[in-house]
Order: structure tokens, then C-alpha cells, then sequence
């Protein structure tokens, strides 16, 4: 579990997140959600310690983040993965070496053993046999099961995305929101992601935080989001005019189902 | 890692950025000697100077200084924007939060590849650039290759290699940790990258100037 409390935060004069308080369920899909600019990539970036907020406190499980001592916070940080927007894979190095790169830098495992783990990683995302293909020589699409890859290699307690299913084809974000919540399921894991894409939100959100203008603006789940009468969550949603057709023709319906 | 990334970094720096520096230091070595023989003309001096004024020149000045000032060009740049775009396509973050230590993985073996690579590769600029003192002075008949080496040979002063020494080891310093600076502190998109990149080169380059005014006076003031 993962928990805000009371979060702002302030670049020079610009609040950007106006006191935040969330708790980050363990073993369910958690969602940040909220337009551009709510404030969604800030509040992220602090959960994972990219950002200090300029007042509040981070819990993980009973661990106050931003007070852990600098071997309490290699361990915390040694449970984190994290699938980024851009993916993040680096260039100079193979598929193979960007997943095995969190093992090469804090363990002490055996070649065949680091080995093991990559072809596992990677068979999990349905990736095999790209092992000694460059970032560059792969779609979008792979680049983000090898992100996935990478980020679960060391088996982390805790995963973080960013705007997984950005620039994807829907069938692949969809493909991509599938894997995330089964390794969740998997390995209960504590993991969140940051998306303002309608399909995650309606098919993987156990946990949804809505951001608005820096507020929390609704919380609830999958189920519960058609059902909200909350008017920031109804405009964020039904936002597209295809949607919108959808919602009045279910509502001239006698409010039946979309 | 770090001694992969460190050999990696060698490789990119030494033997990337042999063939400009053989090929700069080799005319700078004739172009000096073909000055000073014009310069010496009609004086008393003895036409056996000639090597020795391009070994000193070269050993203490320009081989080194010369040098430097290209590799801050291309290294010090190719530094900053490599680290600058590690910084924007978030490869420092994914580091961090993987609970690296990104100032030392990415700075530490740069710094220890330019520390090892750039002195040897002073070293080859200032064979080569006495190489082409003696290339134009013989070929265009100027001195006989005696008188070349005899100069070459007299009031030779061993320190004067330690200075050069001295020199390339502190620009290498100079020009990689501002380059490494310049990257990791990036900010903005493409156009900060290449002012960071700029900003680099120049202010490297300024450094190194300063510094080599300061080590001349320390050193043979």
C-alpha cells in the first residue's frame, strides 16, 4: 500500500497539487486519472521520489519515504519498477542488457541465473527471442512489454506507469493494460498508473483517483464511475463527442445501459 | 557496469578521436615550423633551432593546448548531449528510481576514460606535430634532416614533458566535468540541449585557456 498525505506542491509560484490525500491500494490496479495539466505526472513523480513535495508525506506501508535513511531507501527503491512514457530503454544497450541492468547493478546472481530471469521476463510480456535486438530496432508497442520487462525483473512490490498506453494502437493498449493487471494479480503488487486513456479507466480501474486542477476531485472504481453524479468525473469521461452521442442515446433509453 | 561503461567511454574517446588529432597536430606542426623558419631568416640564430623551438613548442604548448581545445569540441559536446538527452528521454530518472546513483554512473567513467585516454592521446599529438615540423622543414629543403635532428636533440629539459602532462590531465578534467555538468543539468527540449551543448564547448574551452595561463606561470613563471 501506498499513501498520500496531504501532498502540495509548488514550482517557483505555480501550485501544481493542492493537498493530496490518497491511499494506493496493495494487490489493484490503481489509476491516476485527470486532464492535462491536473496535475497527474507531478503527483506520480513524488510517489516514486522524483520529486520532494513541498509539504506532505509518502507512505510506503508503514515507511515514511521521504525520511528513510539512505540503505532504507535502496531497499524501497529495489522494490520499485517503473514502465515510463517514453519507455526509457537505453540506446547503447541490447533488449537483454536493459532488462538484465537492475540485476548487473544490485545483485549478486550468476550469469545463468540473470540469464534465466531475462528469458523469463521476457517470455512474460511475449517478447522471446528479441534478446539481442536494439531499442531502436523494435515497434513502440515492443518497446513498452520490454519496459514492463525490465520494470518487474527484479520483482518489485511496488509498479509505476506512466502513460502506458500513450501513442499505442488500441489493441495494443489494450493488450498492455491486460499485462499490467495480471502481473499485478500475479505477484500482488501495489501498482499505479498515471492514464487518461477511457479504456484503462472502464476495463483495469480498481482504483481510481481523479485529479482536478491540483484537487482530488472523485475516488471510486471501474463500477462505479457511470454511476457517479460527480460532474468533473462526467465531463472527463464522456468528453469525446462519439461518448456523448452514446450517454444521450442511453439516457433516451430510459438510462439503460450504454 | 561501471567498468563496461568506463571501457565503452575509452574506446569512444581515445580511439574516436585519433584521426582529428593525428591530423590537426600534424599540420600544426608544420605550419609552426614553416613560421618560425621564416621568422628566423636573416638572424644569427643557428638553423638547428629549428627542431628544437618545434619539440619545445609542441611538448609544452600547442600539442596539448591544441588538442584539448578539439576534444572539448568533440568530446565535451558529445558528453553533454548525451548525457542532456539521457536527462529528457528520462533514462537519468528510470536510474534513479532504480536507486542508481546517476552522478557517479554517468560522470565517474567519463572522467576516467578522458582522464587515461586524453594524456595518451596528447602524447600522440605531440609526436605527430614534431613529425610534421620535421616533414615541412626537410621536404621543402629549408634544413637537412641533421640539422632537423640536432635540434630535436638539444637542451632537452625532461620537466617540460612533465608540464605537458600536467596540462592534459587537468583539461581532461576541465572539459568532462563541464561537459557532465552542462548534460546532467539540462532543462527544456532539443533547443536547451544544444545550448547546453554550446555552453559546454565554450566555457571549456575558457577554462582551459585560464587554466593553461595559470599552469604556465606556476610551472615556468
Amino acid at each position: 500500500m501506498i499513501r498520500a498525505e496531504g501532498i502540495f506542491k509548488s514550482f517557483d509560484h505555480n501550485e501544481v497539487l493542492k493537498g493530496i490525500d490518497f491511499t494506493f491500494e496493495a494487490s489493484k490496479t490503481n489509476l491516476i486519472i485527470g486532464k492535462s495539466g491536473a496535475g497527474k505526472t507531478v503527483l506520480l513523480k513524488i510517489l516514486v521520489g522524483l520529486f520532494q513535495p513541498t509539504t506532505g508525506k509518502i507512505w510506503y506501508d508503514d515507511k515514511d519515504f521521504f525520511q528513510l535513511n539512505k540503505a532504507e531507501l535502496l531497499k524501497i527503491r529495489m522494490q520499485v519498477g517503473m514502465l515510463f512514457q517514453g519507455n526509457a530503454l537505453f540506446d547503447s544497450m541490447t533488449v537483454e542488457e536493459n532488462i538484465r541492468f537492475p540485476m548487473d547493478m544490485f545483485t549478486r546472481m550468476t550469469e545463468g541465473e540473470k540469464r534465466k530471469r531475462v528469458d523469463y521476463c521476457l517470455e512474460r510480456v511475449s517478447m522471446e527471442g528479441i534478446n539481442n535486438k536494439f531499442p531502436s530496432e523494435i515497434s513502440g508497442g515492443m518497446q513498452k512489454r520490454v519496459g514492463i520487462a525490465r520494470a518487474i525483473v527484479l520483482k518489485p512490490k511496488y509498479l509505476f506507469a506512466d502513460e502506458p498506453n500513450s501513442g499505442l494502437d488500441p489493441k495494443t493498449a489494450i493488450t498492455i493494460d491486460a499485462l499490467l493487471t495480471d502481473i499485478t494479480d500475479e505477484n500482488k503488487i501495489t501498482t499505479i498508473i498515471n492514464t487518461h486513456d477511457m479504456n484503462s479507466v472502464m476495463e483495469i480501474g480498481d482504483n481510481i483517483c481523479l485529479l482536478h486542477l491540483g484537487k482530488l476531485a472523485w475516488q471510486g472504481n471501474k463500477d462505479e464511475v457511470l454511476e457517479s453524479d460527480n460532474e468533473i468525473l462526467q465531463d472527463f469521461i464522456f468528453a469525446s463527442p462519439f461518448l456523448q452521442k452514446l450517454k444521450s442515446r442511453a439516457l433516451s433509453n430510459g438510462g439503460g445501459s450504454l | 557496469m561501471y567498468y563496461k561503461e568506463t571501457i565503452r567511454q575509452m574506446y569512444d574517446i581515445g580511439v574516436g578521436s585519433l584521426m582529428i588529432i593525428v591530423v590537426v597536430s600534424l599540420f600544426i606542426g608544420a605550419v609552426t615550423a614553416v613560421q618560425f623558419t621564416y621568422q628566423l631568416q636573416g638572424t644569427a640564430i643557428p638553423s638547428y633551432y629549428i627542431g628544437y623551438i618545434v619539440r619545445d613548442m609542441m611538448i609544452i604548448e600547442l600539442a596539448v593546448t591544441f588538442s584539448c581545445i578539439i576534444l572539448t569540441g568533440k568530446v565535451g559536446s558529445n558528453i553533454a548531449s548525451e548525457i542532456g538527452g539521457m536527462r529528457q528521454k528520462e533514462h537519468i530518472d528510470a536510474m534513479e528510481i532504480m536507486g542508481v546513483n546517476t552522478a557517479s554512473f554517468l560522470v565517474l567513467p567519463k572522467l576516467l576514460a578522458a582522464l587515461l585516454m586524453i594524456p595518451l592521446l596528447v602524447s600522440v599529438a605531440a609526436v605527430v606535430s614534431i613529425g610534421g615540423g620535421y616533414f615541412a622543414s626537410t621536404y621543402s629543403g629549408n634544413y637537412s634532416h641533421e640539422e632537423f635532428v640536432e635540434g630535436l636533440r638539444s637542451f632537452f629539459i625532461p620537466w617540460n614533458v612533465m608540464i605537458m602532462y600536467i596540462k592534459a590531465f587537468t583539461f581532461a578534467y576541465i572539459l568532462t566535468s563541464i561537459a557532465c555538468y552542462q548534460g546532467y543539468f539540462v532543462k527544456g527540449g532539443s533547443i536547451e540541449l544544444g545550448q547546453a551543448s554550446t555552453r559546454a564547448v565554450v566555457y571549456g574551452i575558457i577554462c582551459i585557456l585560464i587554466a593553461d595561463y595559470i599552469i604556465a606561470v606556476l610551472l615556468t613563471g
